[in-house]
């Protein structure tokens, strides 16, 4: 195994360069391309410069309306999520018993929450005459029409990726469970309080994590579509209309390749911008173990 | 004065006893609060999905009678009936579909998966850095970008309404995602036994095959059960590429559903939302410890 084995590697992972080639990296370039088309499927390619943006930015008011409810939900649905997950992780971090059964039953509807059948559950839920309302109405409250009204849409669409705050829980319970426990005895012994604690030491020795969750959940949640597909439709006037949903549809319907690819860009262009300020705020507030800065 | 030191020491002695009593009592109450808010969570959380299972026995009057999850006569005209669906086919036909688009898709992602991990693992190559920073890069970046040019790509090959396009990318290790999982726990496996059976005369394929998979047959399954769940779970990719009921999974056999006049039949949608997440949870809890080895060792989406 000499000369030839540097090279010996290359073809163990050659399955992956081709695939990385022909289903990512030339689809990536392509639709930079096609966005600057008006290209409808079994159509010519007209090469239209930067004609689509201009729409998009100028003149398109579904793509506004789309944009904003898109920022909404994102704003709206990654802090509560991993606040929420962060908030049961440091309740079950401790020597509780039957720790176990409370981390299964609590990541269960991460493992189903995707799942077209739990949309369906939703839609039926929420829905007019659904198990919610008879709950609201049976504890003496107005029932509401959670579909007819822009500002409840959205809102069930949140509640149902919160429903999902499993997997972010788990990795938080992973990172808490491996802070070494000296410490705390050592912030006690200083006088800190449980809350104090938390903030002066969980917290900074969590961000590596909160800042990984943030992430990954950020790019999901704007890439959000089975909810307002299967729940909601978009409606009520496009309150629920997400961009991966504009984009589907002027793809897959109205197979206007070229304006959905850029729409799919721009959508692009904002996870890259946001994802980019986190790494770059990332050396304010993200604490590495070991780092020499304090 | 030897009085009075005695004296004191028994004050602080009783201090201390107070002051440990007081402690226990704290711990005790934030116990008990610990509990509770993990209860009454846990109830919410799951209040759903028992909703769920009690009203696909029940009559649509009984469902839209009340909140309660227990049916008070249960049947299963809910399943009988949704069984049937409105379509020619029963949902034997689409429980059938899916099974054949998730059972290659699992196969070829964990051996392809396999292969490339193994080769990022234990070789140097030209381009291994610029190659696994692409693994990396790929794992950030979202598929709605490369969407369009993936579904012209299928057309001109022909393969639309099939299950080509949704098979053929897991062949070349398509999810980054695992195989940057298998090379985590490649990297923690130890080179020894690989050396010693190079050192036998094991070319590096054989030492792949009986040495290096052996040992990684749990995070093979880990990444195979992932994958099972999440092609399960996947409603965009059969959505796009499939246009004949025939060839329907059950996630879109649902969504049909509830598009058609049987929508006001709520038990047999929800006796077929039944059976579409019964896979998931049995494999979910005959198998949970890959489960939480894994998330724990990739850090998961979901």
């Amino acid at each position: 195994m000499s000369g030839d084995s540097r090279l010996l590697g290359f073809w163990y992972v050659l399955p992956y360069l081709i695939g990385l080639l022909v289903f990512t990296a030339i689809p990536f370039l392509g639709s930079l391309y096609l966005s600057f088309t008006d290209y409808r499927l079994m159509h010519d390619i007209d090469f239209v410069g930067l004609q689509n943006y201009i729409d998009i930015l100028t003149s398109d008011r579904t793509f506004t309306r789309s944009f904003n409810v898109t920022m909404l939900f994102v704003a709206l649905t990654v802090p509560l999520k991993l606040a929420f997950a962060l908030f049961i992780a440091s309740i079950l971090n401790s020597k509780l018993k039957g720790i176990g059964l409370f981390r299964t039953a609590y990541y269960v509807p991460s493992i189903l929450g995707g799942s077209i059948a739990v949309a369906v559950l939703w839609r039926y839920m929420f829905a007019d005459v659904g198990m919610i309302n008879m709950l609201l109405t049976g504890l003496g409250f107005n029932a509401i029409n959670w579909f007819g009204n822009p500002g409840t849409a959205l809102f069930t669409i949140t509640i149902l990726r919160l429903w999902q705050f499993g997997s972010a829980m788990v990795i938080f319970l992973a990172a808490l469970q491996s802070i070494d426990k000296s410490l705390y005895e050592a912030a006690a012994i200083d006088g800190a309080k449980p809350w104090r604690a938390f903030f002066a030491v969980t917290l900074p020795l969590l961000t590596p994590v909160i800042f990984f969750n943030l992430i990954m959940q950020m790019v999901q949640a704007f890439q959000e579509f089975n909810g307002p597909y299967v729940i909601t439709g978009g409606g009520p006037l496009k309150s629920t209309y997400l961009l991966p949903l504009y984009i589907y549809e002027m793809a897959f319907k109205k197979f206007d390749m070229g304006y959905a690819s850029a729409i799919a860009w721009v959508l692009f262009a904002v996870i890259m911008v946001l994802t980019l300020i986190a790494f770059w705020s990332s050396k304010y507030w993200v604490y590495y173990a070991g780092d020499k800065r304090s | 004065m030897s009085d009075s030191i005695i004296h004191s020491d028994e004050k602080i002695l009783e201090e201390a006893e107070q002051y440990l009593a007081a402690q226990k009592r704290r711990q005790n109450i934030t116990l008990v609060i610990r509990y509770t808010i993990l209860t009454v969570v846990g109830l919410i959380m799951l209040y759903p999905l028992f909703w769920l299972i009690g009203a696909s026995f029940m009559t649509n009057e009984e469902i839209f009678g009340g909140v309660g999850f227990m049916p008070a006569n249960p049947v299963m005209d809910g399943y009988i009936e949704g069984w049937q669906t409105s379509t020619p086919y029963t949902f034997g036909r689409f429980f059938w579909n899916t099974f054949l688009i998730i059972a290659p898709k699992t196969i070829c992602t964990v051996i392809s998966c396999t292969v490339v991990a193994y080769g990022f693992a234990r070789f140097d190559f030209p381009g291994k850095k610029i190659l696994f920073a692409a693994v990396i890069g790929t794992l950030l970046l979202p598929n709605v970008v490369t969407r369009i040019p993936q579904y012209m790509l299928f057309n001109e090959l022909g393969w639309l309404d099939s299950y080509l396009p949704l098979w053929v990318p897991s062949a070349f290790a398509g999810d980054a995602f695992f195989v940057f999982l298998l090379l985590q726990f490649l990297r923690s496996i130890p080179r020894d036994m690989e050396e010693a059976a190079r050192v036998d005369g094991a070319n590096s394929f054989q030492t792949l095959i009986y040495v290096v998979v052996p040992m990684l047959v749990p995070a093979m399954i880990s990444v195979g059960l992932f994958q099972f769940m999440w092609s399960m779970d996947d409603f965009l990719g059969p959505l796009i590429y499939i246009s004949s009921v025939e060839k329907f999974p059950v996630s879109l056999a649902l969504k049909l559903s509830i598009d058609t006049a049987e929508s006001f039949e709520w038990n047999r949608i929800l006796a077929m939302s039944v059976l579409t997440l019964l896979p998931s949870l049995v494999v979910f809890f005959l198998s949970q410890k890959y489960f939480v080895e894994g998330i724990s060792a990739g850090g998961v989406k979901g």
